[in-house]
């Protein structure tokens, strides 16, 4: 696991967080610090442990071993009623039987706030939601959209020091998730406590995080910021979830210094930073290495690069009307490659069997043991 | 307004097709449930002269129900009685339903719903005549207070007054009750629970805030459920109410069978019956605010 923190406070620790359900081990062993301020998220496929996690920092699930402190205080012993966290559920849990208002005061209850203070708060956390008026409204008349910002309101009028967000995009349609993203990324900024979000789509993670930890069966893949993540995935396995990886048999060669020369049946040899593998690779290792798609362009005719160019055949192509995705095939190498390509002016879109050439760079190679 | 000639032809054949659907359960209750409730009430507007039925319309029968303290006793009783037995039953039920809801694993629960059903599995009579044996003055309860020494003499508040139809009717109607409330307990969604946690409050007040009313329905419709029949029940108050222990629908077969004197017994029945519909209204009325519909 690396882990890059840039951090200047941690506001959440775990310290080996496990958790069991009967022989089932659900978190196996998670070891992060979560930064004030920070947007964080839990990123990975279903079953990976993520909404244990964040069940676990809520109070719903007691850990089975390990340590959580959140604020340097810790929470072994707080039940989730006193803790400083709130959460936004999957569900969004809106009351049915409370308006709109009476929803979002719900916590406010217990700090015996004058009717009028209560009703002026109630206000402005539907204002900053951009519900504003909607108030005495009943809650079950509310869209989808709707009832995702009143979770929001109600959790956000308590000021909690952690804000927790169960897959809270998943039930909106695609339009309203991508406008949900941007404003829950500047209510974060304006409001500056943590957030810490759980989700199985990666581009939202890589849109609105400001570090991610990727998550697989119970453990924490890799904890980094999104560039990071996206550039330089520790594994094929992170490789493969975050966006789309091209995968090519390798051979390590020898190691000159920090670099490492491969060979990959196609391409030919490349020299690669030789700290992507922690371990080392030695001579005659097999290995993969991966290579996005935009890293990659095909030329068209006439076109020149100091890059290195490979033949190749086009085989198939999906047409996005922005982008271009091509599936080709090149010569000695099994395995097809997807190249994406703006669709420029001016630039054509090539038909299946065209014959065409490659540019790639060594640079944007990844290696993996 | 001007669309409305074309839509009866668009939907003549599926209306003749609802109308051959309800066709026969109306008819039905028609026949055993409007003509004799027509029947009651015309009948109470009728006199008994000895042995001849005057026909001629009055009122006389409802001036003597609201004068002879006997009939307004009785109605009062069996309100007593039936508010009590629906407070007992209701508050017994809801701990019942609460458990299985939220306690028993969920691929159980259907085993607990078909346990709770084991009173209905004998007569009624015999479930009476039970609890005859258990509060008797040799009764199953008489016998071992007195065998561990707890009292000297037999309890006598227990059988034949109305403290025993309280009892025997609420065990009768129990599983009435936890039903509709499991099922107002099971369509909680559990993460509002959770959510009101996060929120700060306790189980005691998470119970309070989301839980009770949002188990309301459940709660208003055991209430009508147990309290609309009780009130009307007769068997019990016959065989384990004593003469303290009557309630208005054994004057009503009174009236009929042995005074002969179906006008009166039909004129206390409408009466009963309308007590029941008035309460019911007013305690709708009182939770309407729980039964708003919601998404």
């Amino acid at each position: 696991m690396k882990d890059t923190t840039g951090i200047d406070r941690p506001i959440i620790a775990l310290q080996g967080v496990e958790k069991y359900y009967g022989d089932y081990q659900a978190l196996r062993g998670i070891t992060a610090d979560i930064g004030a301020g920070e947007f964080f998220s839990l990123l990975g496929p279903s079953g990976c442990g993520k909404t244990t996690l964040l069940r676990t920092i809520a109070g719903f699930e007691a850990p089975s071993a390990g340590r959580l402190s959140i604020d340097g205080r810790d929470m072994s012993r707080v039940p989730a009623n006193r803790r400083p966290t709130n959460m936004v559920f999957q569900s969004y849990a809106i009351f049915p039987h409370l308006s709109v208002a009476e929803n979002v005061g719900f916590g406010l209850r217990r700090s015996a706030l004058s009717k009028e203070e209560n009703s002026r708060r109630v206000g402005e956390a539907l204002e900053m939601v951009g519900l504003g008026g909607y108030g005495s409204r009943a809650a079950h008349a509310l869209s989808g959209g709707q009832r995702q910002r009143v979770a929001l309101a109600r959790a956000l009028i308590l000021k909690p020091k952690v804000l927790l967000l169960d897959e809270p995009l998943s039930a909106l349609d695609r339009k309203l998730r991508e406008t949900m993203q941007m404003e829950l990324r500047k209510l974060q900024r304006q409001v500056g406590i943590t957030f810490v979000l759980v989700t199985h789509d990666q581009e939202e993670a890589l849109i609105m995080s400001d570090r991610i930890a990727v998550m697989f069966d119970g453990q924490i893949a890799q904890l980094d910021d999104p560039q990071t993540l996206y550039r330089r995935p520790v594994s094929r396995q992170v490789a493969d979830f975050i966006g789309v990886m091209n995968f090519l048999p390798a051979q390590a060669e020898a190691q000159e210094g920090r670099q490492v020369a491969v060979t990959i049946p196609g391409l030919g040899r490349a020299e690669i930073d030789a700290e992507q593998v922690p371990g080392g690779l030695h001579p005659g290792q097999a290995a993969s290495v991966g290579i996005r798609p935009e890293t990659m362009s095909i030329l068209f005719a006439g076109e020149e690069t100091e890059r290195r160019v490979a033949q190749a055949t086009v085989e198939d192509l999906a047409y996005y009307g922005d982008m271009t995705y091509y599936t080709v095939r090149m010569r000695g190498v099994d395995a097809p490659l997807t190249i994406s390509m703006k669709n420029l002016v001016g630039r054509p879109v090539l038909a299946r069997g065209t014959e065409t050439r490659v540019a790639w760079d060594a640079r944007s190679l990844v290696l993996f043991a | 307004m001007s669309d409305t000639g074309s839509r009866p032809r668009a939907g003549r054949g599926e209306a003749a097709r609802g109308a051959l659907l309800v066709g026969p359960p109306f008819l039905y209750a028609l026949l055993l449930l409007a003509v004799p409730l027509g029947a009651i009430g015309l009948f109470s507007f009728w006199t008994q002269d000895y042995l001849t039925l005057d026909t001629t319309l009055t009122l006389k029968n409802y001036r003597e129900a609201f004068t002879e303290p006997l009939y307004m006793q009785l109605l009062l009783r069996s309100l007593m009685i039936s508010g009590a037995v629906t407070v007992a039953t209701v508050l017994l039920a809801f701990p019942v339903a609460y458990y299985v809801s939220f306690h028993v694993r969920p691929e159980r629960k259907a085993m607990w719903i078909f346990l709770i059903t084991i009173p209905f599995w004998t007569s009624y009579l015999i479930r009476v005549f039970l609890w005859k044996v258990i509060l008797g003055f040799n009764g199953v309860i008489n016998t071992t207070l007195q065998g561990i020494g707890i009292i000297d003499e037999p309890l006598r508040f227990i059988l034949y007054n109305a403290n025993a139809v309280v009892i025997t009717l609420a065990h009768a109607f129990a599983p009435f009750a936890i039903l509709p409330i499991f099922v107002a307990l099971e369509k909680i969604d559990r993460s509002l629970l959770e959510a009101s946690r996060d929120l700060g409050e306790t189980h005691v007040t998470t119970f309070l805030r989301v839980t009770l009313p949002l188990a309301m329905p459940g709660v208003v419709a055991a209430v009508l459920i147990v309290f609309i029949p009780t009130i009307g029940d007769y068997v019990t108050p016959r065989l384990v109410g004593g003469p303290n222990g009557l309630m208005i629908a054994n004057m009503i077969q009174t009236q009929f069978l042995k005074l002969n004197n179906a006008p009166m017994g039909a004129a206390l029945a409408v009466l009963a019956m309308a007590m029941v519909g008035a309460v019911s209204l007013v305690f709708l009325a009182l939770t309407r605010r729980y039964l708003r519909g919601r998404g």
